[in-house]
């Protein structure tokens, strides 16, 4: 076996350690070893032809990852040891790790659980590989996420049962049903959803957000979570764009159907981020960015660029994206306005901006602040502090795709609710845009299933014939600790025990 | 005098999240326990999966066995991801050190000819099989239910990449990294007579759907006949005939059996426990597939450690499976 063959440079050296080790089976057809790979219309000639995006061998991966687990759990100890809750800016900001541990991590569950399928699923070992690093990395992500928040629930409200609220709660369904969707959808259409739209395009308006506030807020074990997810990260990103590539390099077909993909997830989850966006405009008390300005410069700038590199594939900027320029002005203020109305019904606290707040807000919204958002918090405040907190106790309609109520406006009138309607096999299914509304008319089967969180309160699948009880023994909510206002919240109230100030007598929640 | 240290306003309002009050009282718990109970989604899914229209996303009916509670099946080694990469740097720590060492040395180079021979021929194809038991892995830990048995499948999984690219290093330094050994191994893999059987049962495993009885085939029958059989007596067979340094490449291997088999033991254990339906199943599904792992092994063991080491392994095996509470009562 001695030979004069050429030593193996790297990349090959890469390949064969992981797609040379695959075969073309002969016992077995290849359809039925792999038979999810075509429902989808995705046409691949060649899986040969697919380009790691990154060269990692499991025992380098073992290596570094538990270099960085190790230190990022020495510091969470030692968050721990010092209590290292006393030191964030101020109590409020736990309300945005609240919406976080509910909300993204169940999600990172998911996403570990899509990768899993997709590493089976793909005929192409190399691909396989790639997805598989990134499943074991999302269970890395939700795990260390609940670690992280571990020492948050002991001191704080609301944490407590993150993964049965998130299967439950009426706003936690916006995410679910967001993962749940590309989850069910084929092995392409969820690396476009997932791997493209979220990793490659949104990520930076999502996890970056939630880091940054944790940075400015004093938060510790959030941001060192975040430094330690940020080379995984990466790594999902250059994933994310290779598979996209290779799609629409493999044959020309496959133009269109990613073209409706990138459409839909990028709609999707722009919808998804307004929850972002309400909590770095007003959850976050050492305020990092307003939600308009990281639109423009992790969006409209980088996404830019992105689509222009995209176009000689015939790919063109996602439908809709347009009415996103306007919407970044507004969208925050309108879900901060529902959370407030519905704080009765959340896991989290809300409150309403002081002067100086409503300043900076001003300030970074010059044409719809003051114009449209100013007057109506400034009035809910001055209620507030007669005793009369606002809360809205009649339930919502919710969008059928995105399942967010019907809260945003037109775009191009800001004082009117946008609202759009369909009428599928007799029945009539109601939409906050026209985003949604494609994307349901384009899969009606699909999105009739939806679990609409109002709707299952109201056919009695929630328990309870009010909203109270279901709350409380549905949500596992717990009434008046949980939820309500944040002044005066038995958080608050801890937190001014802590600081040494005398604590706010609770409000009077009325409604 | 004394010192007062004013602490009593930092004390906990609650000890653990409630997923794990509810199960284990509210003390706090292991991170073990906050990490792996109760968090996967349960219930409320809005679609079902376009794939498999006939299940929820995530269903507890991908197999046929029933549990009362999935997350009575638990990792005894309390692996969740922190605790499973140490583990395994702990582990890649030995190996690099070994390999460096053979390599430094060439003492697979240094081997007779017909020994490097017989490691191309009867080791290195064994990458493939890891290949799809790599592959199996990863498709149960998205169909199975309870993340205590999901995150144990995918950390087997990435394990049997490992496993696979530490033999593809083995080929490596018998090719002088040029890949011929690995191209010469899979052509066994693919034509010889020999390493057919095998490679029939490892495609007829990537067919199989219900999850849990992939991974019985291939976790607990497969790997517990062929680890012993080719991980241990081939090398004890080396070592005889003066090859004993490759035991330093493959010890990897056989710690890694010897630890993960831990799991794949309370994971059968607990669920042939749960009823007698349960226990019956798995007996026959142990039944069928353990006849056709033996077929597949014989021509390697005639190959390498010989019928009487296969033999030796299938008593062993059989122990096992009584230690499960299998074929006993
Ligand atoms: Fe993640
Ligand atoms: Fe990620
Ligand atoms: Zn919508």
């Amino acid at each position: 076996m001695t030979d004069n063959k050429k030593k193996l440079g790297l990349k090959d050296k890469y390949r064969y350690l992981t797609r040379d080790l695959d075969w073309e089976p002969s016992y077995q057809k290849k359809e039925d070893i792999f038979p999810h790979e075509r429902f989808e219309g995705i046409k691949i000639t060649d899986w040969d032809k697919w380009e790691d995006p990154f060269r990692l061998t499991m025992d380098a991966y073992w290596k570094y990852q538990a270099e960085k687990e190790k230190k990022l759990y020495a510091i969470l100890d030692a968050f721990a040891q010092n209590n290292g809750q006393q030191s964030i800016s101020d109590a409020r900001y736990v309300n945005a790790l609240k919406l976080f541990l509910t909300g993204i991590s169940p999600c990172e569950y998911q996403a570990f659980q899509g990768f899993a399928r997709v590493g089976r699923h793909f005929g192409g070992a190399g691909a396989r590989v790639a997805c598989q690093m990134q499943a074991i990395d999302e269970l890395r992500h939700v795990q260390t996420q609940v670690h992280a928040m571990s020492h948050y629930n002991k001191h704080f409200n609301g944490l407590h049962d993150f993964t049965h609220m998130h299967d439950r709660v009426w706003f936690l369904s916006v995410p679910k049903s967001f993962f749940d969707d590309a989850r069910s959808a084929g092995p392409f259409e969820f690396l476009t959803a997932i791997s493209f739209s979220f990793e490659y395009v949104l990520t930076n308006l999502l996890f970056v957000p939630f880091m940054s506030g944790a940075a400015y807020n004093g938060d510790m074990a959030t941001v060192t979570f975040g430094f330690s997810a940020q080379s995984d990260e990466a790594r999902h990103m250059t994933l994310g764009l290779e598979v996209i590539k290779f799609m629409l390099e493999q044959h020309e077909d496959n133009v269109p159907i990613i073209q409706g993909w990138i459409d839909k997830w990028f709609w999707r989850g722009n919808r998804l981020l307004c929850l972002v966006g309400m909590m770095m405009d007003y959850m976050l008390p050492n305020k990092v960015m307003s939600w308009a300005e990281a639109w423009e410069v992790y969006f409209e700038q980088a996404g830019g660029a992105l689509f222009k590199d995209l176009e000689r594939y015939g790919i063109r900027p996602p439908k809709y994206v347009e009415q996103c320029m306007e919407a970044k002005q507004h969208v925050s203020h309108q879900a901060w306005a529902t959370f407030y109305q519905y704080s009765q019904a959340t896991n989290f606290h809300t409150w309403m901006p002081s002067e100086e707040e409503m300043d900076w807000l001003s300030a970074k919204y010059p044409n719809t602040f003051d114009q449209y958002y100013r007057a109506r918090f400034t009035f809910w405040r001055e209620q507030q502090e007669k005793g009369q907190r606002f809360y809205n106790n009649t339930l919502p309609q919710l969008c059928q795709v995105c399942q967010i109520p019907a809260i945003f406006t037109e775009p191009g009138d800001p004082t009117k609710l946008s609202h759009r309607s369909h009428v599928h096999e007799g029945e009539r299914y109601h939409f906050c845009s026209d985003g949604c509304r494609d994307i349901f008319k384009n899969q009606p089967e699909k999105y009739v299933q939806a679990w609409l969180p109002v709707h299952q309160i109201y056919q009695g699948n929630c328990g309870g014939a009010d909203v109270e009880s279901v709350v409380r023994d549905y949500y596992n909510i717990e009434l008046g600790v949980d939820n309500f206002e944040y002044l005066g919240s038995p958080d608050h109230q801890r937190w001014q025990l802590w600081k040494g100030e005398k604590p706010l007598a609770p409000l009077k929640q009325a409604s | 005098m004394s010192i007062e240290i004013k602490t009593n306003t930092a004390e906990p309002i609650r000890q653990t999240f409630s997923h794990t009050r509810r199960r284990f009282g509210d003390k706090p718990a292991t991170r073990y326990q906050e990490a792996s109970y109760d968090i996967e989604a349960k219930i409320n899914f809005h679609y079902r999966p376009q794939w498999q229209p006939d299940k929820a996303l995530n269903d507890p009916t991908r197999t046929c066995l029933q549990m009362r509670d999935w997350y009575a099946v638990s990792d005894p080694r309390q692996y969740y991801y922190g605790t499973y990469v140490q583990a395994r740097a702990r582990m890649q720590e030995t190996a690099e050190h070994d390999y460096a060492f053979c390599e430094k040395r060439d003492l697979l180079t240094r081997l007779p000819e017909a020994q490097r021979q017989r490691l191309v021929e009867l080791l290195v194809p064994l990458r493939h099989a890891e290949l799809a038991a790599n592959m199996s892995n990863s498709g149960i830990s998205a169909d199975c239910w309870a993340t205590t048995i999901t995150q144990a499948h995918i950390y087997h999984a990435m394990d049997r990449l490992g496993i696979a690219q530490y033999l593809s290093r083995i080929g490596l330094m018998l090719d002088g990294s040029t890949g011929t050994a690995l191209d010469a191994a899979k052509r066994q893999w693919l034509d010889a007579a020999e390493w057919q059987p095998l490679r029939r049962l490892v495609e007829d495993s990537l067919v199989v759907k219900d999850w849990f009885e992939l991974s019985l085939l291939q976790n607990l029958v497969l790997d517990g006949l062929l680890y012993p059989l080719l991980y241990q007596k081939f090398d004890e067979t080396l070592s005889a005939e003066g090859a004993g340094d490759v035991g330093m490449l493959t010890e990897f291997m056989r710690t890694w059996f010897a630890e993960s088999s831990r799991w794949v033991d309370a994971m059968v254990k607990t669920v042939a426990a749960e009823s007698p339906e349960n226990r019956a199943q798995i007996e026959a599904w142990i039944e069928h597939w353990r006849g056709r792992v033996v077929e597949a092994l014989a021509p390697l063991a005639e190959k390498g450690p010989g019928q009487d080491a296969l033999t030796a392994v299938q008593q062993e095996f059989a122990t096992r499976l009584a230690k499960l509470g299998l074929f006993n009562q």
